[in-house]
C-alpha cells in the first residue's frame, strides 16, 4: 500500500506530466469560461422587441436570427429607405433588418425588392404575392381613446389601409352613444404594413401592429389555466 | 521627384495594400452618380456591379453552426469567396479587404512612434480557441455568434449606415492594440483570421526566398521585424525551407517592402501543386 501511495506521487512529480495536465486543465478552463460567457451574452441578448418589425417574407424569429447574415442588402434595396440595420442600442438583434411602424410603415411595393435581395433565405426571395407577407397583424389595441369608438367617424385607420374593406372593415353596432362605426382588422388579410398605426391621428396609436402570436388569440383550451 | 520615386519603390507594397483596401471599402459606400455603388451589401454578404454576389464563408459557416439551411445564392458566393482565398492564400483578406487591418495598422504605428513597450503576451493560437468557441456558440445559441462581436462588418455597418453606437468598440480594440497588446487583434485574437488561415493553408501564393548569400553576409533580419507574424519567416531566414508555408501569413509584403537584397520575392507557385500531388 505504502509502497503503491510512494509511486503515485513519483507520478505526479513527473514534471513533463505536470505540464501536460496544467496545460489540459488550462484549456479546459479556458473553453469553460468562455463557453459559459458567450453562451449567457447570447441569451441575454435583446431579442427584437414587439414594435421592431421584420421586412416582408421574413421566417419566423428564432430562424430568421439564425439565418440573417446581417448584410443589408434588402435595408439598401428599400426604395423607400425604410429599413434599418439594427446597431447595439436598436430593439432587434444587432446587425438583423427592422422598421417602427409608427415611425414609417412598409409601403408593400408590388416587386417586393427587399426579399429578392436576401441571399440567404432569411426573406423569402421566391415570394411573388406582397399581399402573402406576414409582418405582423394590426390590432385595434385601445378602445377607449379610439375616436370611433367615441361615436366620431375618423376612420383614418380603415381610410389609409392599402388592402381596404379586406384588411380593415368598418363594422357598425348599436350602442348606447348611437350607432357607431368599428375598424375591424381581419388577421387572415393583414400583413402588418403598419399603415394604419403610421397614420392613427392619436399622439399614440390606438391601432398598433404586433407579432401574430402577441396580436392574436387562438381558439382551443387553455392547458395552463382553468383544468 | 528622384526621392519620391524612391519612396514609392520602398513602400511599394504598402501601397499597392493600402489601395486596394481603401478602393473596396468605398466601393461599399461612395455611389458613382448615374450609376449607383460598386458595391451593395457589406462584407457578410455582398453584390458587386449588380451581378456578382458574394457571401463570406466563415458567416455563412455560423449559420449553418446556428442551425439554418444553406440557400443557394450565399452558397455559391461563399464558394466563390473561399475558392479564391484557398487557391491563392487565406490570410489575404487580412491584409488586403479587411478594414480593421487599416485600425490595428494605426494602432502599431502609433504604438511604435510613441515608443509603447509595455506588452502582454498573448498566445498566437488564442485565434483558434475564438474560432472554435464562435462556431460552438452559435451551434448553442442557434444565432451567429461572432456576428455579435464581428468588428469588421460593424465598421462598415458603422460607415455605410452612420449609426455610431457601435463605434464603442471599434475604439476599443484600437486602444488595446496600441496600450495592451502588439498586434494583439490580428494576429492573436481574430477568429476570421484564423478561419482564412486554415482556409487558405495551401494557397500557391508564396513569399519565396532565392537563395542567395547576401542575408548571410549582410546579416540582416528586417523582414522579420516588419512582418507582423514574424514566426511565419523563421524556416525562410533559418535556410530550412525555401517559401514561407505557414497559413498565418498574411501576404502583406511588408518583407518584400524591406528586403533591399532582392532575396524575397512574392511568386504564385503552381508547380507545388502539381508536384505535390504527383508526390501523394
Amino acid at each position: 500500500m505504502a509502497e503503491d501511495k510512494q509511486h503515485n506521487i513519483g507520478k505526479l512529480e513527473d514534471p513533463a506530466k505536470r505540464e501536460t495536465f496544467r496545460n489540459v486543465f488550462k484549456r479546459f478552463g479556458v473553453v469553460l469560461v468562455g463557453t459559459i460567457v458567450g453562451q449567457s451574452m447570447i441569451l441575454s441578448r435583446p431579442s427584437r422587441a414587439a414594435e421592431a418589425l421584420r421586412p416582408p417574407g421574413a421566417l419566423p424569429d428564432l430562424d430568421f436570427d439564425s439565418a440573417c447574415v446581417r448584410c443589408g442588402l434588402c435595408v439598401e434595396d428599400c426604395p423607400y429607405d425604410i429599413l434599418k440595420l439594427a446597431s447595439w442600442a436598436d430593439p432587434a438583434p444587432q446587425g438583423t433588418p427592422y422598421f417602427v411602424a409608427r415611425e414609417e410603415p412598409c409601403r408593400m411595393c408590388k416587386d417586393i425588392p427587399c426579399a429578392k435581395a436576401c441571399p440567404t433565405g432569411a426573406l423569402d426571395r421566391h415570394m411573388t404575392d406582397i399581399k402573402k407577407a406576414d409582418m405582423g397583424v394590426a390590432v385595434l389595441v385601445d378602445h377607449e381613446t379610439c375616436l370611433n369608438y367615441k361615436g366620431m367617424t375618423c376612420s383614418i385607420c380603415w381610410r389609409v389601409c392599402p388592402i381596404r374593406d379586406e384588411a380593415i372593415t368598418l363594422e357598425p353596432i348599436q350602442s348606447e352613444k348611437g350607432r357607431l362605426l368599428i375598424p375591424t382588422v381581419h388577421s387572415d388579410t393583414c400583413t402588418g404594413c403598419g399603415t394604419c398605426e403610421k397614420h392613427c391621428v392619436l399622439s399614440e396609436a390606438a391601432i398598433r401592429v404586433l407579432p401574430r402570436e402577441l396580436g392574436l388569440g387562438l381558439s382551443g383550451r387553455n392547458s395552463v389555466g382553468r383544468s | 521627384m528622384l526621392r519620391l520615386g524612391r519612396g514609392l519603390y520602398r513602400h511599394r507594397w504598402l501601397l499597392t495594400r493600402r489601395t486596394v483596401q481603401i478602393v473596396i471599402l468605398l466601393a461599399f459606400i461612395v455611389a458613382i452618380p448615374g450609376y449607383g455603388k460598386i458595391a451593395e451589401g457589406n462584407l457578410a454578404s455582398s453584390l458587386w456591379f449588380g451581378e456578382l454576389k458574394l457571401t463570406d464563408p466563415f458567416i455563412l459557416l455560423q449559420t449553418f453552426f446556428a442551425g439554418s439551411t444553406i440557400a443557394l445564392p450565399a452558397l455559391i458566393g461563399a464558394l466563390i469567396v473561399g475558392g479564391f482565398y484557398a487557391f491563392l492564400a487565406g490570410r489575404l483578406y487580412c491584409s488586403w479587404v479587411c478594414p480593421i487591418n487599416l485600425i490595428t495598422d494605426l494602432a502599431y504605428w502609433l504604438r511604435k512612434r510613441l515608443h509603447i513597450k509595455g506588452n502582454m503576451s498573448l498566445s498566437r493560437s488564442l485565434r483558434y480557441w475564438v474560432l472554435a468557441l464562435a462556431l460552438a456558440l452559435s451551434f448553442l445559441g442557434g444565432t451567429l455568434a461572432w456576428e455579435m462581436i464581428n468588428p469588421i462588418t460593424r465598421f462598415q455597418r458603422e460607415l455605410v449606415w452612420f449609426s455610431f453606437s457601435g463605434a464603442m468598440l471599434l475604439g476599443a480594440l484600437f486602444l488595446f492594440d496600441l496600450l495592451v497588446s502588439r498586434r494583439a487583434w490580428c494576429g492573436h485574437l481574430c477568429p476570421v483570421g484564423a478561419f482564412y488561415g486554415l482556409l487558405g493553408r495551401y494557397g500557391r501564393l508564396k513569399v519565396t526566398a532565392t537563395p542567395t548569400e547576401s542575408c548571410d553576409t549582410v546579416g540582416c533580419s528586417r523582414c522579420v521585424t516588419v512582418c507582423p507574424e514574424p514566426h511565419v519567416l523563421a524556416p525562410v531566414v533559418s535556410k530550412q525551407a525555401q517559401s514561407v508555408t505557414s497559413g498565418d501569413c498574411t501576404r502583406c509584403g511588408a518583407c518584400l517592402d524591406e528586403c533591399h537584397e532582392g532575396t524575397l520575392s512574392m511568386k504564385l507557385d503552381l508547380v507545388g501543386m502539381v508536384t505535390r500531388k504527383a508526390g501523394k
